[in-house]
């Protein structure tokens, strides 16, 4: 059994849970994902590792309620113990010798992007964060992404928090202004919405600008077993869970990824009601 | 004591096929005791039997069905366990007419009748071998519902062994070793001890509980077992062997990765490997509408492959409901590698075949649009609709020794490329296996394949002290085959630890 040692709540649909696994917090590196699983009878699902911290055997994920069985881990509290937690699962991203970074979070994806630009700016990187989110009352770890970013652009789509537009704006804006100078960017991250990544994407590759994305396609194991979540990667087939989740963005095809994730998404739907409706009664 | 002589096998009761289709419960129910004394005495006791060396773990089979013949169960469990740790998984699910019941002298023994026209005797065909894989799940069964559980008492000889998977070779191999006295860990990736056996074997097959009960039996010998361990990932085998103790190691990780078939629209929504439908199914049941496991529940199915596995994924969408069920198969019946018993259950049911054909492309539904809010909205797009497939003729045998399929052409024959309906495409073309031990352990060799190399005579990797066995070695193979490996591992193991002491 693995306890929850500490919980918050972020915004109104971001969590930050830290919970006790000592095997996994003394492996886990930036760009790794877990697996868990509330009780004997819940999904098991993967989320990225937002942190860790191999003395005290914790690991930190972030995750947002958007089905029944996230509505059901965020009915877990501190000192309640989830029944499976395994990892780490997939590559670490690889981070050794980049120079200038820009890391692009969305929404979301903004959990999955810090731990990536901590550990950057740890290593002496110059990074650039861009973050984005639909509004101010959305955004998520603000401080910490200013405490590790040595240049922090904020977006949002309605203008209420930073500037009014997409990362893509904010990217390219930043890009320019680079441009001929010696901190060019040797390398672009994105996490966020597969239609931002492949945004994201379309734009890094007209400046000729490196771009890895973290996929988080549909998974059962994570050990490269059931082939659910796999990603087409310049014409290959490639799972994410033993290949990635990290890919070269220009590969990636975005279509083909975001289609394979709404294989469940009416059954994902009634779930969700049926969990919110049980909530409701007080049952 | 007199022989039995009819030269049939007592049948194997089951439930009709009309109503098995439609539930997960057992198909096979299991002989009673009258029916396995009965089949006991068709055993002619033999010499040199023929079946003992066809068995893997070389169970000695005449003397088990010589106990049951006297209704001695317990005991006939007794010999069993003496050579198998799983006689209930083996009894169900172990390919016998190409293992021990091949070599039967029943099988050879030539069945003469009286020629209603001529009125002489003549031959007419062979008899049946004895049901030895039904004897030995019978006895098996009866153990589990008669004999109480007990802790057996073993003295442990301070010697700790890492045993890396829990599906039949490593179950087997810790088995083996527990016995001897070695203090055995072993570690599964997933959230239940059993492997193959709980995620890919469906419940109507091999019911979980039985295989439970089997990892519970190691338990009690005081096998540990620790789930949610991905040795590559949580810990390599390297740490296992310096900072954890452990003086050897047995690699039984399997061939759990799937293989595509490489043709245009596979990865169209509805397109599963056998893994994943199998793996929701079984694992995560989500057959019960309480799982908190999505599965489609798919009309029309189609279910490319031949083998085990291609027949339980064929079974599988039936009991969730599926009315039209096909197998493609680009070789002929007399090829198709499943028991013959799980092809025959699976006609049996109504699944079809179309054997001599092989998927060329996966049809994807594009009509209409992907977006909820659009007024032609189509939840369907991007998801399969229909498999074109291209009729094979057996040309000359290839490496495997099988006529290898040969494409036929639309010049040949305007029928030989159509489409078949369906909701729901099932890959079940084999598994290689898994990369993280290989890409995570410094020192261990593959071959091209993936496949683990050892020393075929003692099942020792290219790395000190780690041993392999299973399918990881192997590639895709057969429950008794594992478990004769593991057991294999586990001897050589003994002698390795011993001649360092």
């Amino acid at each position: 059994m693995f306890k929850i040692v500490k919980k918050d709540v972020l915004n109104p649909t971001i969590t930050r849970i830290v919970v006790e696994a000592p095997f996994v917090a003394k492996k886990a590196q930036p760009g790794q994902f877990i697996i868990l699983r509330t009780t004997d009878e819940g999904e098991r699902l993967p989320f990225t590792i937002a942190g860790s911290d191999p003395e005290k055997g914790t690991v930190t994920i972030i995750y947002q309620v958007v089905g029944a069985s996230t509505l059901e881990l965020n009915q877990f509290e501190e000192g309640d113990c989830l029944a499976d937690f395994v990892g780490p699962l997939g590559k670490p991203s690889e981070l050794e010798g980049l120079k200038h970074v820009a890391i692009v979070g969305g929404g979301a994806g903004c959990a999955i992007a810090y731990p990536l630009a901590y550990k950057l700016h740890e290593l002496g990187a110059d990074v650039c964060s861009v973050a984005g989110f639909r509004s101010k009352d959305l955004v998520i770890l603000e401080e910490e992404f200013e405490a590790a970013s040595k240049k922090f652009i904020k977006m949002s789509d309605d203008g209420t928090w930073g500037e009014q537009g997409f990362v893509t704006a904010g990217l390219e804006k930043e890009i320019l202004a680079r441009q001929g100078t010696d901190e060019q960017f040797d390398e672009v991250i994105a996490i966020g919405p597969i239609i931002m990544m492949k945004n994201i994407a379309l734009l890094t590759k007209k400046y000729g600008i490196k771009t890895i994305v973290s996929m988080n396609p549909i998974m059962i194991d994570g050990t490269g077993m059931c082939g659910c979540c796999r990603v087409m990667v310049g014409g290959k087939m490639k799972f994410a869970c033993v290949d990635g989740p990290d890919f070269d963005g220009w590969e990636v095809d975005f279509d083909s990824a975001s289609e394979r994730n709404t294989m469940y998404r009416s059954w994902e739907r009634t779930k969700y009601e049926e969990g919110c409706n049980l909530l409701k009664e007080g049952k | 004591m007199a022989f039995n002589m009819r030269a049939t096998k007592n049948p194997m009761p089951t439930q009709a096929p009309e109503v098995r289709r439609h539930n997960f419960d057992e198909v096979a129910i299991g002989y009673t005791e009258e029916m396995a004394i009965d089949e006991a005495k068709r055993c002619m006791q033999c010499k040199n039997p023929g079946c003992v060396p066809g068995c893997p773990v070389h169970i000695n089979i005449p003397a088990f069905i010589a106990q049951v013949a006297e209704g001695n169960f317990e005991e006939a469990y007794q010999i069993i366990t003496q050579s198998s740790s799983l006689p209930a998984v083996c009894g169900r699910v172990c390919p016998q007419e190409s293992q021990c019941e091949k070599n039967c002298i029943r099988a050879k023994m030539p069945v003469r009748e009286k020629d209603p026209v001529t009125g002489k005797m003549e031959v007419k065909g062979m008899g049946e071998a004895v049901g030895i894989g039904r004897l030995e799940r019978f006895v098996a069964d009866y153990h589990r519902t008669h004999a109480t559980p007990t802790t057996p008492e073993i003295k442990k000889n301070g010697h700790k062994v890492a045993v890396i998977g829990s599906g039949p070779s490593g179950l087997a191999c810790a088995y083996d070793l527990a016995k001897e006295g070695y203090e055995v860990t072993i570690f599964e990736a997933l959230h239940v001890a059993g492997g193959v056996l709980m995620y890919g074997i469906p419940e109507f097959r091999l019911p979980k509980a039985i295989v439970q009960n089997e990892v519970e039996g190691l338990k009690r010998m005081g096998v540990k077992i620790l789930t949610d361990v991905v040795v590559g990932r949580s810990v390599t085998i390297d740490e296992l062997m310096s900072e954890y103790g452990f003086e050897a190691c047995f690699v039984g990780s399997g061939a759990g990765l799937p293989r595509f078939p490489g043709i245009p629209g596979e990865n169209a929504k509805g397109v599963y490997s056998a893994n994943e439908f199998l793996t929701r199914v079984n694992l995560m049941k989500a057959y019960q509408s309480t799982s908190a496991t999505p599965i489609q529940h798919a009309k029309n199915v189609v279910v490319v492959g031949g083998g085990n596995v291609a027949m339980d994924a064929l079974r599988t969408p039936l009991r969730l409901g599926a009315e039209h069920v096909t197998c493609v198969y680009r070789r002929g019946r007399e090829e198709l590698p499943a028991r013959k018993e799980e092809i025959e259950h699976a006609e049996e049911e109504g699944v079809v075949f179309d054997l001599l054909t092989n998927p060329i492309e996966v049809i994807e539904d594009r009509s209409g649009s992907p977006s909820p809010r659009a007024a032609d909205f189509n939840p369907n797009y991007g998801a399969v609709k229909a498999i074109k497939v291209q009729k094979q003729k057996l040309g000359e045998p290839d490496a495997s020794g099988r006529r290898k399929p040969v494409p036929v052409s639309p010049e040949e024959d305007p029928n030989a490329i159509y489409e078949i309906p369906c909701d729901c495409f099932i890959v079940a073309i084999g598994t290689s296996p898994n990369p993280l031990i290989k890409q995570t352990t410094p020192g261990i060799e593959t071959n091209p394949h993936g496949c683990l190399i050892v020393n075929e005579e003692t099942n020792e990797t290219t790395k000190d002290g780690v041993f392999a066995g299973g399918d990881a070695v192997t590639g895709a193979a057969t429950v008794i085959l594992a478990m004769g490996a593991g057991r294999k591992g586990a001897k050589y193991i003994d002698e390795y630890i011993k001649n360092k002491a």
